[in-house]
């Protein structure tokens, strides 16, 4: 049987490799998607936390963030669209134009 | 694992319900074919067998012998896995569809055993969510075919898919206020009985308007009858599936005709009482849940054939202008029945 | 147990190919594939409402807002002739500097939630769990009522402003 710990370890290692995927991608959509697997690395704690506890405020906040998600991720994807329409790339270090 | 009795008829039954669906579908090509020719008052197929039922046969044959094209710009991974996808979805929604009551087949099982692959106590979302998925099969077909009426069709069709989902979901959520449970088994057993001793209790009766957005989101999701301009032959050609030949093809035209199975079948669980039904004792409620279904797919063939398609514009305005409202009213007025009458 | 390991690994495996793949197509579909391990997981840890939510909300709808995105955008792949010519030097850094933090971070995580849950909680799941969706609605609509009215005010204005950011000037 899993115990607490395996789910937490998991959970971990997801969001290790989520932030090595916006650290190291240089395609916005890319970065984007490593910040869906973050969100969902915190949404097993709070599943695997929740059930630990015995109580479903651990599945309601889950059900929050994936709706903060799915916002999230609209507006991003509508700015990605808008950036890319100037630009021509998708990749983050051509919109520098503010870099003194 | 012990192998008991009830783990043996457990597995006959899976493949029995996927047996069962690959025939629907071949039973349903010949019907299709067979109805439409008398709307449009000529013999349709006669030649193949009696009356025309080896058609589908014929049919299958001969899309297994076509050469299986593969355009050379095309993705070949993500060509390969659009079929896969959507059969593999349409198959797997009718995991958790009931056919039939607690049958012990005759006395030959100890416990009686549902005629049910999986009950699962969110059987209705599993449902919902298994159509959101489909929505990828043809995504991707659309786009790894790499010609543009493709992946025009493709984000069409998924587009309209999306779009209609929404009241799909919510005329689910009005039936799921007078089930008060998500448990497909659960809802037709709260349809059991008669009022006045003649009118049977099922929810077509308390939600009539509940049942067409149902049925009407139902048809386009699965990109049938008045809604299938993403397919429509005179305008695209074939839309996401033009360039899919032989098996591939079959795949999709399979992931067709399971997905009515499926939603027919799904509307009669939730709309239309299961395998409730006067004169038949409860062991063989099945043959009413396959009156109902049939009579549902009858009705999907029949509008196919006698209505007008819809423009896409047409399609879209309608879904979120008039379904999506009319869904919304009805989810509030169903609440507040419930609320007023207790029920 | 095994069923632990297998979801655990398909998450994994997943979420890395996903982060290494050039065309995004095919990150996001091996992120869809890890949304189905994750999913697997909710069953076990008997929260099932979460599970088909994460299928229905992030695989169903967000993932297909990732792809329409990707394919009307027809986005190159990202370049990497032009980077290895001409930043050689400065491509290794980036790389090696953000797996090196990234394990980094796995070892600290690791270490500090585990310290957390370390006496009562390590072995096993002690209590009872809440997985019927009556009870988690009870809740939702009772103590976390003002959230949930506040998320669907947020929903709302993701939609203007998704709808507004990306049209088209005239």
């Amino acid at each position: 049987m899993p115990t607490l710990n395996d789910y937490l370890i998991l959970s971990a290692i997801l969001f290790a490799i989520g932030t090595a995927g916006v650290l190291i991608r240089r395609n916005i959509i890319t970065i984007l998607l490593s910040v869906e697997i973050m969100l969902n690395a915190v949404n097993l704690s709070f599943v695997a936390f929740g059930r630990s506890f015995g109580t479903a405020d651990g599945q309601i906040i889950v059900f929050f963030v994936m709706t903060v998600a799915a916002a999230e991720a609209a507006v991003g994807l509508a700015i990605v669209i808008a950036l890319f329409r100037h630009r021509e790339s998708l990749n983050p270090a051509t919109f520098t134009s503010l870099k003194w | 694992m012990t192998i008991t009795p009830l783990l043996i008829a457990q597995i006959v039954l899976t493949l029995f319900v996927f047996v069962m669906l690959l025939n629907s579908a071949a039973v349903m090509v010949y019907v299709e074919r067979k109805v439409a020719a008398l709307l449009q008052q000529r013999l349709g197929p006669y030649l193949v067998g009696p009356k025309g039922m080896l058609q589908p046969l014929a049919d299958i044959i001969k899309l297994m012998f076509k050469e299986e094209l593969r355009p050379k710009a095309a993705d070949w991974l993500l060509f390969g896995l659009a079929p896969i996808i959507s059969a593999a979805c349409a198959f797997a929604a009718f995991a958790v569809v009931p056919f039939g009551a607690d049958t012990t087949f005759f006395g030959l099982l100890k416990e009686p055993l549902r005629l049910q692959v999986a009950d699962v106590n969110v059987a209705v979302l599993v449902i919902f969510a298994i159509a959101s998925m489909s929505v990828y099969g043809i995504v991707l077909a659309g786009w790894s075919s790499n010609s543009k009426y493709s992946l025009l069709g493709g984000l069409r069709s998924s587009a309209q898919m999306i779009s209609y989902e929404l009241s799909y979901g919510l005329a689910l959520a009005a039936v799921l206020l007078l089930g008060n449970t998500l448990s497909l088994s659960g809802i037709v057993n709260a349809q059991a009985g008669t009022w006045f001793g003649f009118l049977p209790r099922w929810f077509v009766f308390l939600q009539p308007v509940g049942f067409l957005i149902y049925f009407t989101a139902g048809v386009a999701e699965t990109n049938r009858a008045p809604f299938d301009f993403p397919e429509a032959e005179q305008e695209l050609v074939a839309g996401y599936h033009t360039e899919y030949s032989s098996m591939s093809f079959a795949m999709f035209f399979l992931a067709e005709y399971v997905n009515m199975v499926t939603v027919s079948a799904v509307a009669t669980n939730l709309f239309l009482g299961g395998w409730h039904g006067p004169f038949l004792p409860e062991s063989l409620g099945w043959i009413w849940f396959l009156i109902k279904v049939g009579a549902l797919l009858f009705f999907y063939v029949w509008m196919r054939w006698t209505l007008p398609r819809y423009r896409y514009d047409q399609l879209m305005k309608f879904g979120w202008k008039v379904l999506l409202p009319i869904a919304v009213i009805n989810l509030l007025v169903t609440a507040a029945g419930v609320l007023y009458f207790g029920a | 147990m095994t069923l632990f390991y297998l979801f655990g690994a398909v998450a994994v495996i997943a979420s890395l190919l996903v982060i290494s793949q050039r065309n995004p197509i095919y990150s996001v579909l091996l992120l869809i594939a890890s949304f189905g391990a994750l999913s697997g997981l909710y069953v076990m840890l008997e929260a099932p409402f979460v599970a088909v939510t994460q299928i229905i909300v992030y695989a169903g709808a967000i993932m297909v807002l990732f792809l329409f995105v990707v394919m009307l955008l027809n986005a190159p792949h990202e370049e990497t002739e032009q980077d290895e010519r001409l930043h050689a030097f400065r491509r290794q850094g980036p790389f090696r500097f953000g797996a090196a933090l990234a394990i980094a971070l796995a070892v600290e995580l690791t270490w500090a939630l585990t310290r957390v849950s370390g006496s009562e909680t390590g072995g096993g799941f002690p209590a009872e769990a809440v997985s019927s969706v009556q009870a988690i609605g009870k809740v939702l609509f009772t103590d976390y009522a003002f959230p949930f009215e506040v998320t669907s005010v947020l929903i709302l204005v993701a939609m203007v402003g998704a709808v507004v950011l990306a049209k088209r000037d005239a």
